[in-house]
């Protein structure tokens, strides 16, 4: 760990990041706020509401079934993908080039465009050109994923697990790595079973890349958007409607500035709830280490 | 160049507001650095930290009075104030 | 011995799951459209090229493999330039406000792009960049730097602290410590960090989409105007999404060694 020294010209590097994030990110976040409270018809017509939008959005039966799935959604990705991660971690080969080969081979899904990802799952799911539909329909399954709800969820969250379930693995692989070898001899001459050296070596060392998995997998998949738009459309029904698409239908598809701006607010307060609780746990880990 | 954004009073007021809140912690930083310390709050915390659980749990008081009552939002707005005191000096 | 050969099925099963889809958009992207109509084969029994002949032919397709080239790397330049003086600060000093600015940075990483959407379109309209390369790579600066300047940070705090002080009494100015030695010295740090900014502003499609319209169309965007057009053209779409997926495949042999320390932030 490095020491680090008091010095506030450090600012003087920083700045730049500073002027260009602030550039993307505060002013559009000023205007959606100045947005949430008006009722605007064009540039010259907008009249202040208060709190309307809120109460509007807050109380809108769409937007609870939207939210009630998005969390169904994330947290089930992540009881799939956190322990399938890290069973695929431990499968690896650990050297050679078996071991680089392998970790291509993962990485391949995450450099798939996100839209290209929603194609490859909408052919590969299609019951007359796909494999994937065409096999389970030749097996006697009736599988439609752009009629049948069950179909639909689970090829959003099958094409999630393919797309994503690397990212944790490869992470769990890197963590593992960094285990000296002296600690698994130890366990072998203690006659430690698999589950012990699991339970008490390998898992206790993969804690901290494990929160950063948790992190990025519960924000990535809460703002989901393009592969299931590519996928099913939302479809059928509102059925694969998350929230990054609601809002998106709301703002460009009917153009209702307001409730779109307050309803951004809202989904912005959860993320940032979400992101402090996840860095006060990273930097506690920092520092108890 | 900035009608774009639509500006009103109360929002103007708002992030003023927190512009200036911001600009005192800094300076009073820089006069008398802080020390993290252990308040009622479950963890330790600095002034910078202790300001923004106090601002985000009035954001989350406000959604949920506006989401429960049609009542004047005045009421949060003191209560939201009195809290960021006491999470400030005790928490 | 029996546990290593159970592992050696598992994880060939596993890869063998993440190949099938993509091998199936492969196969066809080489079939003409009657075959991937007609009947369900494993592979194609005519290869054609025809399907990229189209896309390498047509100006409005392979404009946009052009434009998506052109914005992502014009992001990745912006994003390392700013990024590595202040992942060094944060690596290196305690300043007013460090944790928190970090914190804010990384909010920007983890907020939906859609938060931002309904802004987006004025802000750069208003400062003429809509429909521009600049403003897409600007525009992915968002969640790139924040990404950029976490990953840079982990590789810096492995460089031990006396390296810096030996420069200065050796008479080293700061910015040529910087360029000549320290820089060097994380390589590879620089090499994921590029990747990784390189990765997340070719995978992005909704911010892309809305800044542009005509000049700086990203090819994500005109994939999914064929897409529900009436009679898709499936083997052009195959291909195009084929094309879409060698550049990464290019850039990540650099990294393999590095890649996963890069996912984690740069914090195993």
């Amino acid at each position: 760990m490095i020491i680090k020294t008091d010095n506030n010209k450090a600012w003087w590097l920083v700045l730049p990041v500073f002027l260009l994030v602030a550039f993307s990110a505060i002013i559009p976040l000023m205007t959606v706020v100045n947005y949430s409270v008006q009722d605007i018809f064009d540039q010259n017509n907008a009249y202040f509401v208060g709190a309307d939008w809120y109460r509007e959005v807050l109380r809108d039966p769409r937007l609870h079934d939207s939210l009630l799935r998005q969390f169904i959604y994330s947290f089930s990705v992540l009881a799939i993908e956190i322990p399938l991660g890290i069973g695929v971690a431990l499968m690896m080969p650990t050297k050679g080039r078996m071991g680089s080969l392998c970790l291509i081979l993962l990485a391949i899904p995450l450099l798939i465009p996100w839209n290209v990802v929603g194609t490859i799952w909408q052919i590969f799911g299609r019951a007359d050109i796909g494999l994937f539909g065409w096999t389970l329909n030749a097996l006697g399954v009736d599988y439609n994923y752009a009629s049948n709800t069950g179909d639909a969820w689970a090829t959003v969250l099958l094409m999630d697990v393919w797309h994503w379930t690397s990212l944790v693995a490869l992470l769990c692989y890197s963590g593992l790595r960094a285990i000296p070898e002296a600690f698994y001899q130890a366990a072998e001459i203690d006659r430690a079973s698999k589950w012990a050296v699991f339970r008490y070596i390998q898992l206790p060392r993969l804690k901290s890349v494990l929160v950063i998995g948790i992190l990025l997998r519960f924000m990535d998949s809460f703002m989901i958007y393009t592969e299931p738009f590519v996928l099913t459309g939302g479809g059928p029904g509102n059925s694969t409607t998350f929230l990054s698409q609601t809002l998106t239908k709301m703002a460009i598809g009917q153009f209702d500035l307001g409730p779109a701006a307050a309803f951004s607010l809202i989904y912005f307060l959860i993320v940032l709830l979400v992101s402090w609780l996840f860095f006060t746990t990273i930097t506690y880990m920092d520092k108890a280490k | 160049m900035i009608s774009w954004m639509a500006w009103t009073l109360p929002v103007a007021i708002f992030f003023s507001t927190i512009g200036i809140i911001l600009v005192c912690m800094t300076v009073y930083e820089l006069h008398s650095p802080c020390v993290e310390r252990k308040g009622f709050l479950p963890i330790a915390t600095t002034r910078g930290d202790r300001l923004f659980i106090g601002l985000l749990a009035s954001a989350y008081f406000h959604l949920l009075y506006v989401g429960f009552s049609d009542m004047t939002l005045w009421l949060p707005l003191g209560l939201s104030a009195v809290w960021l005191a006491i999470v400030l000096r005790w928490g | 011995m029996n546990m290593t050969k159970r592992k050696i099925v598992g994880i060939t099963l596993y890869i063998l799951f993440l190949l099938v889809p993509i091998y199936w958009l492969v196969n066809m992207s080489f079939k003409t459209n009657e075959e991937i109509l007609g009947s369900l084969s494993l592979w194609p029994s005519n290869v054609t090229f025809d399907n990229y002949m189209v896309i390498f032919t047509d100006a409005t397709w392979y404009s946009g493999y052009i434009n998506s080239i052109l914005y992502v790397s014009m992001n990745v330049v912006i994003t390392l330039l700013v990024a590595l003086p202040a992942a060094y600060a944060f690596s290196r000093y305690r300043f007013t406000g460090d944790k928190h600015l970090f914190f804010w940075l990384l909010t920007n990483r983890m907020a939906p792009p859609a938060v931002f959407l309904l802004p987006f379109f004025q802000l750069y309209s208003s400062v003429g960049l809509f429909d521009t390369h600049i403003a897409v790579a600007l525009a992915h600066c968002l969640f790139n730097v924040p990404l950029a300047v976490w990953i840079l940070e982990g590789f810096m705090s492995g460089v031990p602290r006396e390296i810096d002080e030996t420069a200065y009494i050796d008479g080293y100015s700061f910015p040529r410590f910087f360029v000549r030695i320290f820089l060097p010295m994380i390589r590879s740090g620089i090499g994921v960090t590029a990747f990784f900014a390189f990765m997340f502003s070719w995978v992005e499609l909704l911010l892309a989409r809305t800044l542009t319209s005509v000049d700086a169309k990203p090819i994500a965007a005109i994939m999914t105007r064929t897409v529900g057009a009436t009679g898709v053209d499936w083997g052009v779409l195959a291909a195009a999404g084929v094309l879409t997926i060698l550049p990464g495949l290019l850039v990540i042999w650099f990294v393999r060694n590095h890649v996963a320390k890069g996912f984690a932030l740069g914090r195993v």
